[in-house]
């Protein structure tokens, strides 16, 4: 109940928003409905799954690209490309995930770190498609004729509806069977191996899907600033999509939602200060945030609203105080 | 032919620049079993303070020395500081805690230097060096040179001194050597404060070629990945043969195949990067690692 409350205010929220704020924050809050659609997709993977992934913004550059050069190159409508973007970047999941079963914890996040780092340097070569460094750049979203909205409040509307969506399809994925056999995989893969969760298919199939969901990202990303260049998807990028997730919570869908709003204006403010300055708030507040509040911001205010009105002791050794990191544990190969 | 031999010099010249910061990897995956995602910034802000050294009128080499003491405090006080607190948690927290160094010290340096690309100046001659007849950059000797004498004296440290086989005792045996009486958190920090070294001379020794700004390292420290993971990611032997083969391959590609060229370098140290992890996760000189259930 009460989450049917929560996720009516969010959605009313977002539903009103376009006619109270000006059109500058509405342009915004496009990207926050793109960094949401991949931090969830980040979310699954490595909160619930384990998989530590530091290249998703390679996901989201694939997810660009189809967009823009279908649009640019073909004069594909958009339509036809943002399912196109979903499903190439689902696809690349796919391998990327039977690689990664392959590569256990700390492996896994140096392959796709060097992913996230080659990626801009891929974009730059094939340059006949991709436009070199210079990039792509794409018409403006328009309404359909006959609507009385502008451009960008239609795009701001399709983009929260595709996020809609994509946390409703999510949680219906992650709630029965499939949830289950990804958190067992995580938390004690041995044990969920012995009573018949098959691995292979599992952590796959949540790569893919993590990849499916940052490729939308990435295509709204694209139609929105209506240009990609090999400079929007650098490692930066697929930095603070973890550090999106980090900050929101890795352990509920809400964290996703929270993550994506920290890393759109957080910079913004910081900017004013120094150009250097987003950079630093970002690593020292993941640092503070691992050390003290490792279930980041949403199961931070969820375990204080919890001490705060059911007046519960502090947890005792039966609920651990901070679960998420207990829980975070990754297969990590031992030494002899 | 002459080309070939300046071509291979010229790539053992990058490559001991790999080989040294992946022996600087090595060092803290082998006593903590931690990959420090931040080796490359850190290295990359001890540059910065060589290069603001040199800016005040302090001699290359007295820079260069200077730097070498600041960067081996900064170590052992990030150690300390940050990575004490964490040292047993999981390791998707060591992960993200290093990252957040990776982005705070990248910040930093953009805070104080900015983000336009500086050269720096480089400590060798100018003149080419005529070996047999064939003309080598002094550059490039000078690189390897400095490189070979800085894992040569590693080297001597941890066979030969007391304080290197503490150090070694305590990252294989955390446990007994506490019994021993070896302070095991300060042999880690110090395993942070040399590598920061290793770190700081391999980016002085690249910056003259690369330039001076805060992104400087992220590609090399992709280069240093495919050098420890080809060599075994605990072998220190193994990452410094794996920089150099490295180097040199990547230098022959990126000059006599054409499809390669310079921006698919990159691309090529992944592919090194996952062909080793899928085929062989040892690598060249590593011990297969076991599973304990």
């Amino acid at each position: 109940m009460a989450r049917a409350i929560r996720v009516g205010i969010a959605v009313v929220v977002i539903a009103i928003l376009p006619a109270i704020v000006p059109s500058f924050v509405v342009f915004d809050f496009i990207y926050v409905a793109a960094y949401a659609i991949a931090i969830l997709g980040l979310i699954i993977l490595t909160g619930m799954n384990g998989q530590i992934s530091l290249g998703h913004g390679a996901f989201m550059a694939l997810g660009g690209y189809v967009v823009a050069v279908l649009a640019h190159n073909l004069g594909w409508p958009y339509w036809v490309g943002v399912p196109l973007a979903a499903l190439a970047s689902g696809a690349f999941g796919l391998v990327i995930g039977a690689i990664a079963l392959r590569l256990a914890g700390v492996y896994l996040a140096l392959a796709t770190f060097s992913l996230a780092v080659a990626t801009p340097s891929f974009l730059k070569h094939y340059k006949s498609i991709t436009g070199g460094f210079g990039g792509l750049s794409l018409d403006a979203v328009k309404a359909p004729a006959g609507l009385p909205t502008s451009g960008q409040q239609w795009l701001y509307y399709v983009a929260w509806a595709i996020a809609g969506a994509a946390f409703l399809a999510s949680a219906l994925i992650v709630r029965g069977k499939f949830g289950r056999a990804l958190r067992a995989l995580r938390d004690n893969p041995i044990a969920a191996i012995s009573f018949g969760v098959n691995p292979y298919s599992y952590k796959t199939l949540a790569f893919g899907w993590s990849a499916v969901l940052s490729g939308i990202a990435g295509a709204f990303l694209a139609m929105t600033t209506a240009y990609v260049s090999p400079d929007t998807f650098t490692f930066a990028l697929s930095i603070t999509l973890l550090i999106g997730a980090v900050l929101g919570g890795m352990m509920t869908f809400w964290g996703a939602l929270v993550g994506a709003i920290v890393i759109e204006f957080l910079p913004l403010v910081a900017q004013q200060v120094n150009a250097g300055a987003p950079s630093v708030v970002y690593g020292v507040t993941l640092i503070l945030m691992m050390l003290f509040v490792p279930d980041g911001i949403v199961g931070g205010l969820q375990r204080l609203t919890r001490r705060l009105v059911r007046r519960v002791p502090s947890p005792t050794a039966f609920e651990p105080s901070v679960p998420a990191a207990a829980s975070m544990a990754v297969d990590q190969p031992t030494r002899e | 032919m002459h080309d070939l031999a300046q071509q291979i010099v010229s790539g053992l010249a990058t490559g001991s620049i790999f080989a040294s910061m992946a022996l600087a990897l090595v060092l803290i995956y082998r006593s903590m079993g931690v990959i420090n995602f931040a080796q490359g910034e850190l290295a990359m802000f001890s540059t910065y303070v060589a290069w603001q050294l040199v800016q005040m009128g302090v001699p290359m080499w007295g820079a260069f020395f200077i730097t070498i003491v600041v960067a081996f405090a900064g170590g052992v006080l990030l150690e300390r500081l940050v990575i004490r607190p964490v040292e047993r948690a999981p390791q998707l927290t060591l992960v993200i805690v290093t990252l957040g160094l990776f982005t705070a010290i990248n910040g930093l340096a953009g805070w104080f230097w900015g983000y336009v690309v500086k050269p720096f100046p480089t400590p060798f001659p100018t003149t080419p060096l005529q070996i047999g007849g064939v003309a080598f950059s002094a550059q490039d000797v000078g690189v390897i040179v400095v490189s070979l004498v800085t894992l040569g004296l590693i080297s001597l440290f941890f066979q030969k001194t007391k304080l290197g086989l503490a150090m070694r005792a305590a990252a294989l045996y955390p446990d007994q050597s506490r019994v021993l009486g070896i302070r095991v958190g300060w042999m880690l920090a110090l395993g942070w404060g040399l590598a920061s070294v290793v770190g700081a001379i391999s980016g002085i020794m690249i910056a003259p070629v690369v330039f001076l700004d805060p992104n400087m390292m992220q590609s090399v420290i992709v280069y240093a990945f495919a050098a420890a993971v080809l060599g075994g990611i605990e072998s220190p032997i193994g990452a410094v043969v794996g920089g150099l083969i490295l180097g040199v391959v990547l230098n022959l590609l990126g000059t006599y195949v054409e499809a390669i060229g310079n921006e698919l370098r990159l691309a090529a140290a992944l592919a090194i990067i996952v062909a080793v992890l899928v085929i062989k996760p040892s690598g060249l000189f590593g011990r297969a690692t076991v599973q304990r259930v």
